[in-house]
């Protein structure tokens, strides 16, 4: 088999060229830093590729969007990090984002517009949706005919911003044996990551968020765990470890299960 | 005449009870901050429409949602009979909205049938109380006060229901037993009347006004036990479902003291520039009762302590201290607290405040933001905003956080990401990357 190496425009890059791209591919924080979600940052950025969707990133210009300082609490932090990105966006002339991470997504969608931001946002989730409907998006259904898929919604895409179905229509596109846990959508239980919690030890308790949601997982039985957050990969695939389930169940995140039903 | 003047006694009674009673608690709002403007009317009808008429996040939890919805709706009808008790006891009329016609007939019928549903859902959720252990009735915030609270008005309710029946079942006797002409139309107390079929005429309508008599005043009553209890969610949950948030779940207020300040500080000119201000130093979140937005504390009465919320929370069923619920009930019973003395002297201090007295830094703490509370409020109550307003008050005004939040704030504020990473390897994602030519 053929490859083929892509080069990710860099938004900088391109201005000096005088070209505009289409869409600001923000990758986040941990779409960056964190390696296991470097991984999703990649196959996304294969289906862009593959798409030719006119994109490119900020790269060493990115900065975080303020919403874990925001939801601590420190609000000055926050307007700091949103004026400073309205600003460098402005000068970009961006006018349309795309999100791996719904925190970003949310963030930018419904809390920068306070502050003068307004962008067309759009999740990932629902860029995939709606290239596999239009059909761009030919996914191979032999990859996963064996593979049993739940899906674990994030609270952000969930009920945040009511984002049900167009994870769930990724996935039963590559499978035909997709579970719901018995808590799901509206009624998901969150994996114990969101508003900070991520960056700090959680409070005493009898136990942690994301073992008790692993039990919801571990009555379904799936093979897989299809996640859409960064937050909620860390904490899914910490659970899998916790409860021994390595060798039976994997997590990945929706866009890696595109990429490999594609054989990107 | 003696009736008449009884009753309107009585009538004034529970007015002037009732309004002074109120009177207090809009009092308490006067006290709180604006910054809630309500707009988008239609929008706000319709919400209300769904969710307090509709009883449609009643429904999330099905079974008791139909109980509940049938609770409510049965009052709904109900209250045009309580409306005419009234003109009727004050005009000594009998059955004055008859003049409605079909109309009439409907009403009674339904309300009828709805006094009989709604005995049934009362006995059901007064058997659930006080024989079966129904976790999420527990909790810290849940004292023995709450138990008795909540058992008495369902009692109330009973019995209100009961002497309903038995008013319309002693009336149907009592007019076939003179020959008179039925008016209005009653299904289950006409298959009730036989009860009172061996009695005298004379007794049949002792009966029927003991009924009433009971009916009416202890709609009085309950009236004015209301405010003091939870149950004030009867009169508050359906306005409450009318100032319901419109944004999705996971926005957060913006906060313009913080903007005004963040722009001075991004633009030295403007610093210059800005006129001095002898304004008194806006405080920056929630630390006591008084800092709230007039929409928490309508929040906070309008709750009625069912525990959806909590039994959903995250931290609360892994068993950490949180409990949405039990902030929305410390609100209540801080503004109780203090409110009455703020009211008498705007700079009344006890050296107790909400945060910390009340909810503790690691109730707060402890929160996902997940949403998840929000979303189950039967009456669209938003915990979330309430709980981040109060990190904001520890954070922005007292520095205070978990060591870890702090070493966070830290990274964003020097490395543009919350993590120790240098800005310079922001790109090491796209090294090497292939795709696979088909």
């Amino acid at each position: 088999m053929e490859t083929r190496k892509i080069e990710v425009p860099v938004m900088a890059d391109l201005f000096a060229r005088g070209e505009k791209p289409e869409y600001l591919f923000w990758v986040g924080c941990a779409g960056a830093y964190d390696d296991r979600y470097k991984k999703v940052t990649r196959a996304f950025a294969k289906i862009l590729s593959y798409l030719n969707v006119s994109y490119a990133v900020l790269g060493k210009e990115e900065t975080c969007t303020g919403d874990p300082a925001r939801r601590a609490g420190n609000e000055m932090l926050y307007q700091m990090q949103a004026l400073q990105n309205i600003e460098l966006f402005k000068a970009y002339e961006i006018t349309k984002i795309i999100t791996i991470c719904p925190h970003c997504f949310n963030i930018f969608k419904n809390e920068y517009p306070d502050l003068g931001g307004n962008y067309e946002v759009i999740s990932y989730v629902e860029l995939l949706d709606k290239f596999i409907k239009e059909g761009k998006l030919k996914v191979n259904t032999d990859t996963f005919k064996n593979s049993r898929i739940t899906y674990h919604d994030p609270c952000y895409l969930g009920r945040a911003n009511d984002m049900y179905d167009e994870p769930r229509r990724v996935i039963k596109s590559i499978s035909g044996d997709v579970v719901e846990m018995e808590r799901n959508k509206s009624f998901a239980l969150c994996c114990g990551a969101g508003g900070a919690q991520m960056f700090k030890e959680a409070e005493k308790g009898d136990k942690e968020v994301f073992l008790e949601r692993m039990e919801d997982v571990l009555k379904v039985n799936p093979d897989i765990i299809a996640t859409a957050c960064p937050f909620c990969m860390t904490m899914m695939t910490d659970g899998i470890k916790y409860k021994n389930q390595e060798e039976k169940m994997k997590n990945y995140d929706i866009a890696e299960l595109i990429v490999m039903s594609l054989g990107l | 005449m003696t009736k008449q003047i009884v009753f309107a006694i009585a009538l004034l009674l529970t007015f002037a009870v009732f309004g002074y009673t109120i009177a207090r608690i809009i009092r308490f709002f006067s006290l709180t901050k604006k910054g809630f403007p309500i707009k988008n009317l239609g929008k706000r009808f319709m919400i209300m429409a769904e969710v307090a008429f509709g009883q449609t996040k009643i429904f999330r939890r099905p079974v008791l949602g139909f109980l509940h919805a049938v609770v409510f709706w049965g009052f709904c009808v109900i209250i045009f009979g309580s409306i005419e008790m009234v003109i009727d006891g004050l005009f000594k009329l009998e059955k004055s909205l008859s003049f409605l016609g079909w109309f009439y007939d409907f009403l009674m019928a339904t309300g009828d049938i709805f006094a009989f549903l709604i005995a049934i859902a009362i006995f059901v959720f007064l058997f659930r109380r006080v024989f079966l252990h129904v976790k999420r009735f527990e909790g810290i915030e849940m004292k023995k006060i709450s138990h008795i609270d909540a058992n008495v008005a369902l009692t109330i309710i009973l019995v209100l229901m009961l002497s309903l029946l038995g008013m319309n079942a002693a009336y149907v006797s009592h007019t076939n037993a003179i020959g008179g002409e039925i008016i209005g139309y009653y299904p289950v107390s006409n298959f009730l009347a036989p009860i009172f079929s061996g009695m005298s005429i004379e007794s049949m309508q002792v009966q029927h006004e003991i009924y009433w008599w009971t009916h009416i005043l202890l709609i009085f009553v309950f009236a004015n036990l209301l405010p003091y209890s939870k149950h004030f969610h009867v009169f508050m949950s359906v306005p409450n479902t009318f100032i319901s948030r419109l944004e999705p779940l996971g926005k957060l207020r913006n906060m313009d003291n913080v903007t005004r300040e963040v722009k001075l500080m991004m633009d030295p000119n403007a610093a210059f520039a800005a006129p001095a201000t002898d304004a008194p130093i806006e405080r920056f979140g929630v630390k006591d009762a008084e800092d709230v937005m007039w929409n928490n504390y309508f929040n906070s009465l309008s709750c009625t302590e069912c525990g959806r919320c909590t039994s959903v929370c995250p931290a609360n069923t892994t068993g950490k201290k949180l409990s949405p619920r039990k902030v929305m009930m410390d609100l209540r019973a801080r503004m109780k607290e203090k409110g009455p003395q703020l009211l008498k002297n705007k700079d009344f201090n006890d050296g107790k405040s909400l945060v910390r007295d009340y909810i503790s830094e690691e109730e707060l703490w402890a929160c996902t933001t997940c949403n998840a509370c929000a979303k189950e409020c039967p009456i669209n109550i938003n915990q979330p905003s309430l709980i981040v307003d109060m990190r904001r008050y520890l954070v922005m005004e007292e520095g205070s956080a978990p060591g870890e939040i702090k070493a966070m704030f830290n990274n964003i504020e020097n490395n543009g990401a919350p993590w120790q990473y240098s800005p310079e390897d922001r790109l090491l994602w796209t090294k090497d990357l292939e795709i696979n030519v088909h």
